[in-house]
């Protein structure tokens, strides 16, 4: 829509503003924190009661997190085994370097089976090659048909998590959309209500629309089977009902054997929605004669991601199975919600893998917007270290990339002052002189110019009048004396 | 296959080689993955029926026990119960199951719009999970049409006890042989929490489950 407000968030990492600016809108809309707290604290309020009560949860976490790197070690030979076995089950296999390819592969897939419209379940792959807006340019109409999903699609609006993406949207502005778009006037805002009408609203293009697309939870290399965890049905509609199915997955979704499921199913759904298991989940191979799609491929994408697999050092943010508990968990996006990270993938995990699949050229302030507390880590169910991975990107933005001269310039000068005792002497001398104007209860709050930047978000501690050294060298005087 | 197809293709392998190849012994490392996680139940046969009723209690499920002899008296309540007379019957249901005075239509490729006008399904399951309140269900040759348990808005299941297991591990032993064929686990009714956090149960899946337990 061209009403747009300019507060609209941007969620294209080429476009987006830096992390800090994008944080603002948020910060000062109490109504959209609120939500947004509301939402993170009612999952991890359930995620924290059904992991408790799970025994062997550290134990799963291990196998999960050991199957996903063993996955990624040998992604070439699993990739392989997957379409060769999806191949044989009657589907079809493509593969696609960038967003661009993957994108054209779809349309012409769309355009052989003469597709007007399609039927979408949820997939953030989607979003990351912005699907829908080509394929409406292209004149084919995209329904999203998860709840979430209709919510932003109807209302213009733009994801804020990865498991949840309207949580921070209330039942009152969801009633609103839905009473404009639907044309519903008399529409309450009871959650029951509003679940009713996307009933309604979906119900006869699942049943009449013959194609769909979906993304894929996992893809299991010895069957070539393809898995999706829902909750709603609205999955197990569009890859059931229509004629043809295309799945769009990256390359770092596939499993090695079936049996991994029961590691990797466990732990999903508990660290997701805090349930101890979603209400569905469907697992397919090929096309099955008499049942399901007719026509089914698969579209492989890259995208960016073996240039992660690339560093083997953060090699580990491809284990991710999109759970989204880092979000719910991370202190800094209770404060500042999804749409503050300039991408789909918001969150800790959002911190690290935006900037990798951009190789580094964009979203370059996202490995800071973290307090490195670890909570996120601990909760991850394939223990993906995302502390570790944060400094380590820090750490590449500075190198690869140059920090700002002018504070790289008086980290220099500071490193040189305290490797002297003389020079930190003389130092602090001048410091305090200088400092008087800006001290206020033993804090500087707000530095002059360029140092500025240095107080816009934090106090930093005054030089006390006198240092230890001296009281020390004044004590020993006093003795002596 | 286009060239172009073939040019991703090649490029991503040889992109994933560069970064990870090199010769390793791949069924050892897999065979190496620690699975120190609980693989077995350890609960009597009795009391791991009961928690998977509790599971299905949870979850708004009614939940109708009989002998296997009492199936089709057991299907009669159920459908009394929620007023339902026209019900398609999925392949693979015995015409034991099926009690006097409902209408029953089997399947036989019918429309989706036949499938949305019913008044439910009627299948049977390979197996479920009592940790989870999981029922699994295998489609394919003389199995329920996936569409079949999707459509209609009210899904009963006939589980026998002895396709209870304790833990999902178990279930997933269960039915590897059928690995390659479409599985559905469902754990509850159709749901979604997308507004506010409010769980609303029934979405476009079968709004409502019950399930005949047969001891």
């Amino acid at each position: 829509m061209s009403n747009a407000p300019s507060t609209h968030p941007v969620l294209d990492p080429l476009l987006a503003p830096p992390f800090p600016q994008a944080a603002l809108p948020v910060l000062r809309n109490p109504q959209l924190r609120k939500n947004v707290a509301h939402a993170i604290d009612v999952i991890q309020a359930k995620r924290a009661k059904l992991v408790a009560e799970k025994t062997d949860w550290q134990e799963l976490r291990t196998s999960a997190s050991a199957i996903r790197a063993h996955a990624l070690e040998n992604l070439d030979f699993y990739l392989e085994q997957f379409e060769t076995r999806c191949t044989a089950a009657g589907g079809t296999v493509h593969w696609a370097a960038d967003a661009a390819e993957a994108r054209q592969i779809i349309l012409a897939l769309l355009r052989q089976e003469n597709a007007t419209e399609v039927i979408k379940i949820k997939t953030m792959t989607s979003a990351e090659i912005q699907l829908n807006p080509f394929l409406e340019a292209a004149g084919i109409n995209a329904y999203e048909t998860d709840l979430a999903e209709i919510i932003l699609q109807l209302g213009d609006e733009e994801p804020s998590h990865i498991v949840v993406p309207a949580l921070h949207i209330n039942r009152s502005q969801v009633r609103e959309i839905f009473a404009r778009r639907m044309g519903l006037e008399n529409l309450s805002d009871d959650p029951k209500a509003l679940t009713n009408a996307a009933r309604t609203w979906l119900r006869q293009k699942f049943l009449t629309i013959p194609t769909a697309i979906s993304g894929a939870n996992f893809l299991i290399a010895e069957t070539g089977s393809v898995a999706v965890v829902e909750s709603e049905g609205n999955g197990r509609m569009c890859l059931t009902l229509p004629r043809a199915l295309i799945t769009l997955a990256g390359i770092e979704k596939v499993i090695p054997r079936f049996q991994d499921l029961e590691v990797m199913l466990q732990v999903l759904a508990r660290s997701a929605t805090g349930e101890r298991m979603n209400p569905y989940t469907s697992l397919w191979t090929g096309v099955t004669p008499g049942d399901g799609p007719e026509e089914f491929h698969v579209v492989l994408i890259d995208n960016g991601r073996t240039g992660v697999l690339d560093d083997a050092e953060s090699r580990a943010t491809l284990a991710c199975i999109r759970c989204g508990a880092c979000l719910n968990i991370c202190p800094v996006y209770r404060q500042t919600g999804g749409h503050a990270y300039g991408s789909i993938y918001a969150g800790p995990i959002g911190a690290i893998l935006t900037p990798q699949l951009q190789a580094m050229k964009h979203s370059r302030s996202l490995p800071y917007a973290s307090t490195l507390c670890g909570a996120c880590y601990d909760v991850c169910p394939v223990k993906i270290d995302i502390p570790e991975i944060l400094i380590h990107l820090r750490n590449k933005v500075v190198k690869g990339h140059g920090a700002p001269m002018a504070e790289w310039m008086a980290m220099k000068a500071a490193a040189r002052a305290f490797a002297s005792g003389g020079r930190l002497q003389s130092a602090q001398k001048l410091v305090r002189i200088a400092q008087k104007p800006y001290v206020e209860d033993g804090v500087i709050g707000r530095l002059p110019g360029m140092l500025a930047n240095w107080t816009r978000f934090r106090d930093l501690a005054a030089v006390p009048a006198e240092s230890f050294r001296q009281w020390w060298a004044a004590r020993q005087r006093k003795e002596i004396s | 296959m286009s060239a172009a197809k073939l040019d991703a293709r090649q490029e991503i392998l040889e992109r994933i080689r560069k970064a990870v190849g090199g010769a390793r012994d791949r069924a050892a490392e897999y065979a190496a993955i620690p699975r120190e996680y609980r693989r077995e139940g350890g609960m009597a046969p009795e009391a791991r029926v009961e928690l998977f009723a509790a599971r299905l209690y949870e979850y708004g499920a009614s939940v109708y026990r009989c002998t296997s002899a009492q199936i089709a008296d057991a299907v009669a309540q159920a459908l009394t119960q929620r007023r339902r007379t026209a019900i398609v019957v999925s392949h693979g249901v015995p015409a034991s199951w099926l009690p006097d005075g409902f209408e029953f239509v089997e399947d036989d490729a019918l429309s989706y719009a036949a499938l949305d006008q019913s008044n439910g399904v009627l299948t049977g399951c390979e197996a479920a999970v009592a940790f989870t309140g999981t029922i699994i269900l295998r489609h394919g040759a003389g199995q329920p049409r996936r569409a079949v348990t999707l459509v209609p808005d009210y899904h009963l299941c006939v589980v026998r006890a002895e396709q209870v297991v304790e833990t999902f591990p178990e279930a997933i032993r269960r039915v590897e042989e059928f690995r390659a064929a479409p599985l559905t686990t469902i754990s509850g009714p159709s749901a979604t929490s997308d507004i506010e956090m409010t769980r609303v149960k029934g979405v476009h899946g079968p709004r409502t489950l019950d399930v005949v337990l047969v001891r």
